[in-house]
């Protein structure tokens, strides 16, 4: 009883809250005053195609924007065009090659002259220039030509059929430049505008007044913005610098800042400061899954250069998936998520986690921990202890692994739970992180890398951004995997490799269907799950927090977690 | 005296330039990817593009030397322009020949109100030379410099200046009075400062005076300006806290040298002579014995003015004051090699300059030391 009145005072405190800013002014334009945010990490550059980051992504939103967005619950929503084009509404060509999107009428830039599909063209051009660097180039893969029918309609045709054509100049990694501030940018001289990259001009509902790298952004509000009484905020400082402990306490502790980004600490610690009551935490789950990579190859040193190779031939035993069957069924995911990811963690057993139309359930056994199942079926496989020092053998090869991930609190407790788990189903293993900057780092030099992966087993999370799997799940077909012929670049990083799935894969590049699409991915996902080449342990969230006199947040995995800033507005 | 300056400064230009290759080369060597902090969905042959459109793969001395080019010739070109015997700013410059139609550092509002066509872009200052550039901002390394000069010389400046204020005044005492509580005291507070570290007095400082007791700001503001009283008392707030955890690990370092020096010279025959002569404590201390007891202590103050300008990495990243030091930090993070080589090697000049001048300080005041 007293619960359900505590949610219907929330709820009708939710609905009252709009009405009562209404009435003092705080939902017209720049009636909220000044918004503070905080990133801990800080943006280096306000344009999205020279970094890549998620902080300038995110910090571009608030002035660049795109044809369209994808909103809290996934579903895209046209943002500057009129309306999503569909096969349906004929605005996607029957044959799947081309995309037509209309932009609204009498959008204007932040400087008054309006945005047109000249714009957009540019756009591709810019990004698409082989001397540029472009770091949002895969958003234009397989464009073959963006063509500016009218000052309003833009026509994308792509190379080969494409089933989900809502990549280029949608979301808040390809979001549209103006061509004539850009104009002088192309290729070699992209970073040569430094004022235009520091300062880009947007149709968004702030401009930015200054820009310091790495340190602070001031913007204020866009006064030719499209939707007459946002956005709500006149003025917003967004600040980087420190760490994430930092950026919690200052908005749920001093009260200094009204939205902080990216909370990944303690959850013990963030839950204590939230008992404080200054603000809240939210959290929003996109397609991240912290997972563990079984070596599907060699990493013994003694083969040299041929190490974790395919022709290297393959690992002793983490091929078998009743190994990895037994490694993953020793794992408590729960534990996991209580100790290092709180709410910002859910336990999950499939790679492919959302959206809901792409998630499997066949996997969901994993989700409890079942340490005498897992000894059960190793010894029923007859990989049994036969010398006596508490590790099985695997046709005379001792079941150890060296385990490897990125240095970071959370992983190395994860390392230190899964480790004692492994020991209790007589598998042992060899700890090991290493910095991020050279586990994630691509240079084929390193013998660390997690492409090169001169381990048995390792952990990190992988994402896709957007809705859409496809590009993701063929991340597994064999042609993908890293090797010393292609610099050790590649996504298929535990060497996965099955005929069947590259079928599947081909498939679904042809599928337009939404619900066998749907169905494809799920086959794909479950096929990986049960070769167990990867243990997925955790889907993890995007955790920020933000003060309880701030309005509007809807917290958003799926682009930007300022998508709708327009609307964001004090609440007295 | 003069001979013995021009001959360290010419020496000094070797040391410089080897100190510049080792830099380079341990940056260099060392496994760092500009591409590594990019999410994963950004596919190897997108991050491929972007190593070679910074550079990065060229061979390390072709990299280095086009760096010393740069540094060397075309940097001290944008900073300082000659012309008819006159110094300008290089952008002042510009402004002032109409070469450029917009004067320098005009935020972009100012510059969308005085050029609403968008001409402003006619004037990339980068047109007139190459320059340093970044790999995560892709804008000048020296521009990001001096951006954050302001911040690291007011926070880091006076702290040290604070230090040596508390230092001073508390070595001599606790010399005067060695053994005595005062003195059991400053060792207790200096041995504090000295060994508890600063990211643990910041966040200790953070949590009693802005958490707790609400009385300063956690974050440092950079973009205030001091225009009034009003700004001023604000600017003050927010400075304390850094201020006062650096300036106690300065003041325990300095006032160690100061009280041991002390000592030393209390127990010289010439203060006997001095009090023996009728000549008051206070001229006997403060006249007779600091002078001389200052000679070392000079030195250690000038060797460590270097560091002021390097900024302090933790303290600044604890209290956000984003200065040098967290410039440093963030780009050996982000691997990026032209920020981290220039600000290592603008340390390193400032170090060898300051060693020269710390000597030559000495000379000054200890007039039983002659170079020539």
């Amino acid at each position: 009883m007293k619960r359900t009145s505590i949610l219907l005072g929330a709820a009708a405190a939710m609905a009252m809250s709009p009405l009562a800013a209404w009435a003092d002014g705080h939902l017209a334009r720049g009636g909220s005053g000044h918004l503070n945010i905080i990133y801990w990490q800080a943006p280096s550059t306000l344009n999205p195609y020279l970094s890549g980051g998620t902080k300038e992504v995110e910090s571009a939103s608030l002035v660049l924007e795109s044809l369209g967005r994808f909103d809290d619950t996934g579903t895209l929503v046209p943002w500057l065009a009129a309306d999503i084009p569909t096969v349906e509404n004929g605005g996607v060509s029957e044959d799947l090659t081309q995309i037509i999107w209309t932009l609204q009428e009498g959008i204007t830039w932040s400087d008054g002259t309006p945005l047109t599909a000249a714009d957009a063209v540019f756009t591709w051009e810019y990004c698409t220039h082989p001397e540029g660097g472009c770091a949002q180039a895969s958003y234009f893969d397989g464009v073959e030509s963006i063509v500016a029918v009218d000052d309003l309609t833009i026509e994308i045709t792509f190379n080969a059929p494409t089933p989900f054509p809502y990549t280029a100049l949608v979301g808040a990694e390809s979001p549209i430049i103006q061509a004539a501030q850009f104009a002088d940018c192309l290729g070699a001289r992209a970073p040569e505008c430094t004022e235009a990259n520091f300062g880009p001009i947007g149709t968004g509902p702030f401009v930015v007044t200054e820009f310091r790298p790495n340190d602070v952004i001031e913007f204020a509000a866009n006064d030719s913005y499209r939707v007459p009484d946002q956005p709500h905020f006149a003025t917003v400082t967004f600040k980087g610098g420190g760490d994430a402990t930092a950026a919690a306490r200052s908005v749920l502790e001093t009260g200094e800042f009204d939205y902080a980004w990216n909370l990944q600490i303690d959850p013990t610690i963030l839950s204590q400061m939230e008992a404080q009551g200054n603000g809240t935490v939210v959290t929003a789950f996109g397609t991240s899954v912290e997972r563990l990579h079984l070596n599907q190859t060699n990493p013994d040193p003694a083969l040299g250069d041929l190490r974790s190779t395919v022709e290297g031939g393959p690992h002793p035993f983490l091929t078998d998936p009743i190994v990895g069957q037994a490694m993953s069924m020793a794992i408590d995911r729960a534990l996991i998520v209580e100790i290092g990811y709180g709410a910002g963690g859910q336990p999950t057993c499939n790679v492919l986690p959302a959206p809901e139309a792409y998630a499997s359930t066949a996997n969901d056994g994993c989700l409890v921990q079942d340490i005498a199942g897992a000894n059960a079926l190793l010894d029923e496989a007859g990989h049994v202890d036969t010398d006596g020092d508490g590790i099985r053998e695997y046709n005379g090869v001792p079941m150890t692994v060296l385990y490897q991930t990125s240095t970071n609190a959370v992983r190395q407790d994860t390392q230190a739970l899964v480790k004692q788990w492994w020991e209790e189903i007589g598998i042992g293993s060899e700890l090991r992180n290493i910095d991020a900057s050279v586990f994630f780092g691509g240079d084929p030099a390193s013998p660390d890398t997690f492409q090169k992966f001169y381990a048995d087993v390792e952990m990190y999370t992988n994402n896709f951004a957007g809705v859409d799997p496809q590009a993701y799940m063929a991340n597994w077909r064999c042609s993908d995997i890293p090797g010393p012929d292609t610099q050790w670049q590649g996504a298929n990083i535990q060497r996965f490799c099955a005929e069947e799935y590259d079928a599947l894969v081909d498939e679904m590049a042809q599928t337009a269907d939404l619900a066998e699409r749907g169905r494809l991915a799920m086959a794909m996902n479950d096929m990986i799950m049960q070769s167990y080449s990867i243990i997925p342990l955790v889907h993890r969230g995007g955790v920020s927090a933000h003060a309880n006199t701030l309005g509007g947040v809807r917290m958003s995995d799926w682009d930007t977690e300022l998508w709708n800033i327009a609307e964001w507005h004090r609440i007295p | 005296m003069l001979t013995f300056t021009i001959r360290r400064l010419i020496l000094a230009i070797p040391t410089l330039l080897f100190i510049s290759f080792i830099i380079f080369l341990i940056v260099k060597l060392s496994p760092s990817d500009p591409t590594a902090g990019l999410p994963l969905t950004i596919p190897p042959e997108v991050r491929e593009q972007i190593r070679e459109s910074l550079g990065v793969n060229d061979p390390v001395f072709v990299q280095y030397f086009k760096w010393l080019k740069l540094m060397m010739w075309d940097e001290p070109l944008h900073l300082i322009w000659v012309e008819d015997g006159w110094l300008y700013r290089f952008e002042d410059y510009l402004y002032a020949r109409e070469i450029c139609p917009h004067p320098p550092h005009l935020t972009q509002l100012e510059r969308t109100d005085l050029f609403p066509d968008g001409d402003y872009n006619s004037c990339i200052f980068d047109e007139y030379g190459p320059r340093i550039i970044s790999y995560q901002t892709r804008s000048p390394v020296m521009e990001l410099i001096l951006q954050r000069m302001p911040q690291t010389l007011w926070v880091v400046g006076t702290s040290y200046i604070v230090g040596i204020l508390i230092a001073l005044p508390l070595g001599i005492i606790s010399a005067y009075r060695q053994y005595s509580w005062f003195d059991q005291l400053g060792t207790f507070v200096s041995m504090i400062g000295f060994s508890v570290p600063t990211f643990f007095t910041g966040v200790l400082f953070i949590v009693i005076f802005a958490v707790n007791l609400g009385w300063f700001p956690s974050v440092y503001d950079t973009t205030l300006e001091v225009t009034d009283w009003e700004t001023f008392k604000q600017q003050f707030r927010q400075m304390i806290m850094p201020v006062m955890v650096l300036g106690l690990f300065n003041a325990s370092q300095i006032s160690r040298y100061m009280r041991a020096s002390m000592l030393d010279n209390l127990n010289q025959d010439y203060v006997r002579t001095a009090r023996a002569k009728g000549l008051s404590e206070s001229v006997v201390v403060l006249v007779h014995v600091l002078r001389n007891s200052m000679i070392p202590v000079v030195t250690v103050i000038a060797l460590n003015v270097p560091a002021v300008f390097g900024g302090a990495i933790i303290t600044e990243q604890v209290f956000k004051v984003n200065g040098i030091g967290q410039l440093l930090i963030i780009a050996i993070q982000a691997g990026d090699v032209p920020v981290v080589q220039t600000v290592s090697f603008i340390f390193a000049v400032l170090i060898v300059l300051f060693n020269l001048l710390a000597d030559i300080l000495y000379g000054v005041l200890d007039p039983r030391i002659r170079y020539d």
